[in-house]
């Protein structure tokens, strides 16, 4: 496994082991955060942040914890993290962290992070790792954005709404009001409208995947004819 | 002597998809009359819209999915979603609530499960309820029915309707209009009435002591669907398992529950029966044969529960009326009922369930 290259850890992060598109972990606070950009781009973030220091540390301490108490560990660390992360919060983006409340403390049992721990980790060196929890951290990031710019422009009309409480005093007006006051489609800010949002989002992915699928396989260089033996039996390679 | 050579089956019936959506469509008269008579054009005009929506939805995803686009639109079960919408939403609502109804309906709940009888759940049912919790304030605006208008507000005709559900129609804005002609609703007058006995409010309430039993307006548009009930149940549309079931249900649960009218009754079993949408959905969304129970045993079972359910809702819900509720967590409920329902097979001792391993 150490050998896996910087570029395909990146590919795996983003897009092909996407971990909210793909893995469908962490799907309680992609579900339940999403109504805004803000609080989407917050917990986001703060995933991300845990997710690269677990995978750190856990990589670091890789060849001295026996296989019988690598869980327990990974957990504590994972815990450990969570709460500088809830801190950091407390400290800088107090409201947010109050309107994030308790999916703060429930990124410990986001199973991107423990998972990616086990998987990734605690096979890897310290560099491939934290390369692994960024890539990791923001493609499930990048997802819950988008999930939350979705949800916010359908559910509400507006976009980046509060973005103040993460950016301070400069973002006061970035709120767009796209279809005037008034406007409102709840479903979208309701929990179905995640589930209806993230399904669709799967679905345009694996359409995606599927249209490079066959360039790949229309640019892949034609069979001459002749050049392969006829077989009758079994499947043709 | 040649024999043509043929394969079963043998015997045919007349009855194909399209010709028993017609029937289903046909059957909708008499409650969609009463409605139109008691609450103006805002129901035609509502259907109208949602069938021309449909339609284009489903032309546009058959398009999209390289299907036979006539094939399936002549199959007519998009045009009786439409319709069965229309019929639920309020008369005079604005034109994109219909719009966005439908189509979710038609797009969201049928085409993207893989069409027709793929559907775990009632098309027309999910597009109303997304509406009901989206747009409350629009989705609740029901006009009071025409006789109870004050003096001197005239029922809006046919223009005046089109203007109100299409505001850019006309060139003043006419908006706030329909407050002038909402009223609650029987089942809601009900439920938001304290310290009235039964009595009391179907004497003080216009709406009760003009109608003769369950609301005025509202008992001849029950009445009205429970007579296309009964049409469709003479052509063998369907059996009478589910909707029976469902009444018999909601009339038990409404009079075992029924103390005699004091002021937190939850109304009578006739009140029940003749309000809200309970024959609509009794005949026309419970008998829905996609998403429904299969066997005869388990339709009544389903329609049973539906109605139980739509009691519960309706008395300690936050809801007034709940049969869109009801026939969707049925829904959910349907494959399971299929499962331990299976009817016995000829030959077989005693019935299995479906999922029973062999031995």
């Amino acid at each position: 496994m150490a050998d896996t290259s910087y570029r395909e850890i990146t590919a795996n992060g983003l897009w092909k082991n996407n971990a909210a598109l793909v893995q469908l972990l962490g799907l309680c606070p992609l579900l339940a955060v999403t109504g805004s950009v803000v609080n989407a781009l917050g917990l986001g973030l703060a995933t991300m942040l845990v997710l690269v220091g677990s995978n750190i540390a856990v990589s670091l301490i890789r060849k001295q914890v026996s296989e019988a108490v690598k869980i327990p560990a990974f957990v504590m660390i994972i815990a450990t993290f969570t709460t500088c992360t809830e801190l950091l919060m407390q400290a800088f983006t107090y409201e947010l962290y109050l309107i994030l409340g308790i999916f703060i403390p429930l990124i410990v049992t986001n199973c991107t992070i423990l998972g990616r721990a086990e998987a990734f980790a605690s096979k890897n060196n310290v560099v491939a790792s934290a390369l692994d929890g960024f890539m990791m951290g923001a493609g499930f990031g990048l997802v819950l954005l988008v999930i939350g710019t979705i949800r916010e422009i359908l559910g509400s009309g507006t976009l980046f709404a509060n973005m103040h409480l993460l950016f301070g005093p400069i973002a006061e007006n970035w709120t767009l009001n796209l279809f005037g006051e008034g406007y409102g489609f709840l479903v979208a800010i309701l929990p179905p409208g995640a589930f209806l949002i993230a399904g669709m989002l799967i679905a345009l992915k694996n359409i995606i995947d599927d249209k490079i699928e066959h360039r790949n396989a229309a640019r892949r260089a034609p069979v001459v004819k002749g050049a392969k033996r006829v077989r009758t039996t079994g499947t043709v390679s | 002597m040649a024999l043509l050579k043929l394969t079963s089956p043998h015997a045919h019936t007349t009855q194909d998809t399209g010709n028993v959506m017609q029937l289903v469509l046909l059957a909708t008269t008499p409650g969609l009359l009463a409605l139109t008579i008691f609450f103006g054009w805002g129901t035609l005009i509502n259907i109208c819209i949602a069938s021309i929506v449909a339609l284009g939805c489903e032309a546009g995803i058959m398009h999209l999915r390289k299907r036979p686009v006539m094939f399936y639109l002549r199959d007519y079960s998009a045009l009786v979603t439409a319709v069965l919408l229309g019929l639920a939403l309020p008369p005079l609502a604005p034109w994109w609530i219909a719009v966005v109804g439908t189509a979710f309906a038609i797009i969201i709940a049928k085409q993207l499960y893989g069409g027709l009888g793929y559907n775990p759940f009632n098309p027309a049912m999910i597009g109303y309820v997304v509406l009901l919790i989206s747009f409350p304030v629009q989705m609740t605006a029901w006009p009071a029915p025409a006789p109870l208008y004050e003096a001197g507000t005239a029922v809006p005709g046919l223009w005046q309707s089109l203007q109100i559900v299409l505001p850019f129609l006309s060139p003043e804005a006419v908006t706030g209009t329909i407050d002038a002609f909402t009223a609650a609703t029987p089942l809601d007058t009900v439920k938001h009435s304290t310290g009235l006995l039964m009595e009391q409010l179907y004497q003080k309430d216009p709406l009760f002591s003009q109608g003769n039993w369950a609301g005025l307006g509202w008992e001849w548009v029950n009445l009205g669907f429970l007579a296309g009930g009964c049409f469709l149940l003479y052509r063998k549309i369907f059996t009478w398992h589910a909707p029976v079931a469902m009444l018999v249900a909601l009339t038990l649960c409404s009079a075992l529950f029924y103390d005699g009218g004091s002021s937190t009754s939850h109304g009578s079993p006739l009140l029940h029966l003749l309000s809200g949408a309970t024959m609509l959905g009794a005949f026309f969304i419970v008998t829905d044969p996609v998403t429904s129970a299969t066997s005869n045993r388990g339709r009544l079972i389903y329609g049973a529960l539906i109605g139980v359910l739509i009691f519960i809702i309706r008395s300690w819900g936050n809801y007034p009326d709940s049969v869109a509720f009801a026939v969707l967590l049925m829904n959910f409920a349907a494959p399971l009922i299929d499962n331990y329902t299976l009817p016995r097979t000829y030959g077989h001792q005693k019935s299995r369930r479906a999922t029973e391993k062999k031995d």
